[in-house]
C-alpha cells in the first residue's frame, strides 16, 4: 500500500515537472472552451448591412430604425448608389444590402404593398439564408404593428419556444462535446504515453525485475490521471458556468459520477494502447488519431448523426465519447435525472470493462 | 549450491534469425565477483535479462538463487538487484527522490540498509537536491548502484555499470564493487572493458552468443598456448604487413603502440632474433620483447579459433 502511494506521489512529480504535460493538461480545455464558445460559434452575429433608403420618410425611417436596434447588424448608409452596393460586396466590406426604393410609405400606406430588395452574399449560402430570415421577420413585426386589425379572419400564429435554451445560446451544445473531446485526449494521450515512457527511459525494466506486482505499475499509473482528469471536468465545468453562462440544471453529483465512469473508460484505452507501443511518439499519434478523430466526427456534436450513412451511425455507436455525449446533455442541460441516462450509462459501462479487462490482459510482466 | 546457474540456455529474436545467446552453460558461486567479459552484441544483456526474469529463453534451463527464471520469477525478482545498461532511474526526479522511491518498491527504508550504501552515497549526497539527468555520467552510476544495492539483494546484476564512465570513476567504482563483495553479496557484472576482467574473481568470455571460456583470469591468461611478442618500429604500418604476409607468422596485430605478434612452431624464438630478422629486411628503430599475454590476447585468439 505505501509502495502504492509512493508510486502515485513519483507520478504527480512528472506531470507537474513537465511543463508540456501540464501544458496540454490544463491549457487544452480553456483553449478549447474559448475557441469554441466564442470563434467557432454557428450564431450570425454583427453582419454589416448596406441600407440605401430612397424613400426617406417615415415608414422607412421605421423600419431601418427596427432594424438598427436589432443586435443582428452593422448598418452603414453611407452608401447612396447602387452600384457601389457590389463594389462593396466583392471588396468583403459588406454582407448584404436593404434598398427601399422611393414612394415606400406612399406605396404602403396606400397601395397596399411596396417592394424592398435584398441582395445577399450567396458565396456563403448559409449565412445568407439566415440574413434573410432575420430581416424577413423585422419587416413582418413592423407590417402587424402598421395594420392594428389582422386583415385576416384566419390566421395561424406561431408561438416558438426553444426548450432547455431558450435564449438560443450555442455554447450549450458544444460544451458536452468538449468535455468529451479534451477528457479523452487528457485520459487517453497522457496515461498512454506516461507508461510508453517508462519503457521508453528503461525504468520499466528496473519496475519489473522487482517486489512491486506489475499491475500495480498500471493501477499507479491510472490513479493520477484519474485525479487530474476530474480537476480537469470540474475547470470546463466552471469555465462554461461563469465564462459562457451555461446553468448546469441537473446533479452536479450524477455528472462526477457519470465523468468518471468515462475517465476510467478513456484510461483504460490508454493503457490498452500503452501494451501494444514501446515509443511514446507512436503512442501519441495512436490515442490522437485513434481517439481524437473518432470523438470530433462521431460524437455528434459538430456534425449531427442523423445526417449521416447509416454505416457511419453503426460506427458512432463503438464511439464511447458519443455516449457520454448523450448523457451529459441529457443530465446538464435538460437537468434529467439517472433514470433517463441508464441506458447510456450501461453502454459505457460495458465499454470500460471490455477495454480495462483487455489492457490488464495484455499487461506484460516482462520485456517481450 | 550456485548462486546462478545458466544451463543451455539459447535465445533467439526476430523468429529465430538472429541468435543472440548460443548455447550457453555457467555457474556463479555465492559470494562471488564474476565477470562476463565480451565486445558490444556478444549477448551479455541477453544473459542478464534472461537471469533477471525479463527475457525468457528458447532453450535451457536458468536459476538464481535456486529458483528457476521461468516459473519462480516472483521469487527471483524479490530478491536480486539490477542495474541496466543505460541509465534507467528518473531524470526528473532528484537524487533523494529516486533513492527514496526504489527503496519504498522494494518494501524497506534508506535508513535500514543505510550502511550498505553509505560510501557511495555520501559521494553524491551533496547533489541530493539535484535532478537526476542533471548529475555527470559517473555519478549517476553511482545513484543507480545506490538505488540497485537499497533493498539488500543476495545477488546483484550489472550490466555493463561503467560504459560510458570516465577513467578514475570505473576505478572507484570497481573499488565499490570489492567493497559489497565483502559484505557477502554475490556479483555477476558485464563489461566490454578487457582490463576490467582481472577485477573479477573469475570470468566468461563470451563472442557472438558463445562462452568461449570460463576461468579465473589468471588461469585463462596462464594457459595461453603461445609466446608472444611485442614489437614495434619506425613504420608501424610495414612492420604489420610484412609480418603478416610472412608465412610463419601465426597472429599479428596491434595493440597500442606495439604489435602483438605469435608464430607457427617455432617454439623457442628469442627476442633477440627476431629484432635482427626484422632489422635484415630493412625495419629501423626496431624494438622487441617477450610478453605475458592479457586477457585482451586470450580473447583475440580464442576469437580466431572459433
Amino acid at each position: 500500500m505505501k509502495q502504492l502511494l509512493v508510486f502515485i506521489r513519483k507520478e504527480f512529480y512528472h506531470v507537474f515537472r513537465d511543463r508540456r504535460t501540464l501544458l496540454i493538461m490544463f491549457g487544452l480545455p480553456v483553449a478549447q472552451i474559448v475557441l469554441f464558445g466564442f470563434a467557432l460559434t454557428s450564431e450570425v452575429k454583427n453582419i454589416s448591412l448596406i441600407i440605401i433608403d430612397q424613400a426617406r420618410d417615415v415608414n422607412s425611417q421605421e423600419l431601418t430604425g427596427k432594424i438598427k436596434s436589432s443586435a443582428y447588424f452593422i448598418t452603414d448608409e453611407s452608401v447612396t448608389d447602387y452600384n457601389d452596393i457590389e463594389k462593396a460586396f466583392k471588396q468583403g466590406t459588406a454582407r448584404c444590402a436593404l434598398i427601399i426604393p422611393a414612394g415606400f410609405g406612399n406605396d404602403l400606406l396606400h397601395g397596399g404593398s411596396a417592394p424592398v430588395q435584398i441582395l445577399t452574399d450567396g458565396s456563403d449560402p448559409n449565412t445568407a439564408k439566415t440574413v434573410v430570415n432575420y430581416l424577413t421577420s423585422i419587416m413582418t413585426g413592423y407590417q402587424q404593428e402598421l395594420s392594428k386589425t389582422p386583415p385576416l379572419r384566419y390566421l395561424i400564429q406561431p408561438e416558438l419556444r426553444m426548450l432547455y435554451n431558450e435564449e438560443g445560446n450555442g455554447s450549450l451544445n458544444f460544451i458536452p462535446g468538449v468535455m468529451a473531446l479534451v477528457l479523452m485526449i487528457v485520459c487517453t494521450a497522457l496515461t498512454s504515453v506516461s507508461v510508453v515512457r517508462e519503457k521508453e527511459l528503461g525504468t520499466m525494466e528496473i519496475l519489473l525485475v522487482s517486489p512491486f506486482r506489475p499491475l500495480l505499475v498500471l493501477v499507479a499509473k491510472a490513479i493520477p490521471y484519474l485525479v487530474l482528469s476530474l480537476a480537469n471536468f470540474l475547470l470546463i465545468l466552471f469555465l462554461s458556468v461563469f465564462v459562457l453562462d451555461v446553468t448546469v440544471k441537473g446533479s452536479i453529483l450524477l455528472l462526477v459520477a457519470e465523468s468518471m465512469l468515462f475517465i476510467t473508460t478513456c484510461l483504460s484505452f490508454g493503457l490498452m494502447i500503452s501494451n501494444t507501443t514501446n515509443s511514446q511518439q507512436t503512442a501519441l499519434l495512436l490515442s490522437m488519431m485513434g481517439m481524437m478523430l473518432p470523438t470530433m466526427i462521431f460524437t455528434g456534436f459538430m456534425f449531427p448523426l442523423e445526417n449521416m450513412p447509416v454505416p457511419f451511425q453503426v460506427i458512432s455507436n463503438i464511439v464511447p465519447a458519443r455516449w457520454y455525449f448523450l448523457i451529459i446533455k441529457a443530465v446538464m442541460l435538460k437537468g434529467l435525472g439517472f433514470g433517463y441516462v441508464w441506458k447510456e450509462t450501461l453502454v459505457l459501462t460495458g465499454m470500460m470493462l471490455a477495454t480495462l479487462g483487455i489492457a490488464l490482459k495484455n499487461f506484460k510482466t516482462r520485456l517481450s | 549450491m550456485s548462486a546462478v546457474i545458466l544451463d543451455h540456455i539459447t535465445k533467439t529474436y526476430e523468429n529465430g534469425k538472429v541468435t543472440a545467446v548460443d548455447d550457453v552453460s555457467l555457474e556463479v558461486s555465492p559470494g562471488e565477483l564474476f565477470g562476463l567479459i565480451g565486445p558490444d552484441g556478444a549477448g551479455k544483456t541477453s544473459v542478464f535479462r534472461i537471469l533477471t526474469t525479463l527475457l525468457l529463453p528458447e532453450k535451457g534451463t536458468a536459476s538464481v538463487l535456486g529458483f528457476d527464471c521461468v516459473k519462480n520469477y516472483r521469487e527471483i525478482r524479490n530478491r536480486v538487484g539490477y542495474m541496466p545498461g543505460r541509465f534507467s532511474l528518473y531524470q526528473d526526479l532528484t537524487v533523494a527522490e529516486n533513492l527514496h522511491f526504489f527503496a519504498t518498491l522494494f518494501g524497506t527504508t534508506i535508513e535500514e540498509n543505510y550502511t550498505l550504501i553509505k560510501d557511495i552515497y555520501e559521494q553524491i549526497k551533496p547533489f541530493s537536491n539535484r535532478r537526476a539527468g542533471k548529475l555527470s555520467g559517473g555519478m549517476k552510476q553511482k545513484l543507480a548502484l545506490c538505488c540497485a544495492l537499497i533493498h539488500k539483494p543476495e545477488v546483484l546484476f550489472l550490466d555493463e555499470p561503467t560504459t560510458g564512465v570516465d577513467v578514475v570513476s570505473r576505478k572507484e567504482f570497481w573499488a565499490m564493487l570489492q567493497q559489497l563483495k565483502q559484505q557477502g553479496i554475490t556479483i555477476m557484472v558485464s563489461t566490454p572493458y578487457m582490463d576490467e576482467a582481472v577485477l573479477c574473481e573469475r570470468i566468461a568470455l563470451i563472442q557472438a552468443g558463445r562462452i568461449m571460456s570460463v576461468d579465473t583470469p589468471e588461469k585463462i591468461i596462464d594457459t595461453f598456448p603461445a609466446q608472444l611478442f611485442a614489437v614495434k618500429a619506425a613504420d608501424i604500418y610495414r612492420l604489420l604487413t610484412d609480418l603478416r604476409n610472412d608465412p610463419a607468422t601465426e597472429s599479428c596485430y596491434t595493440f597500442g603502440e606495439y604489435l602483438h605478434i605469435t608464430f607457427r612452431g617455432h617454439p623457442d624464438t628469442n627476442p633477440q632474433q627476431l629484432q635482427e630478422w626484422l632489422e635484415q629486411r630493412g625495419h629501423r628503430n626496431v624494438a622487441v620483447k617477450q610478453i605475458r599475454a592479457t586477457i585482451e590476447d586470450s580473447f583475440i585468439r580464442l576469437m580466431n579459433e572459433a
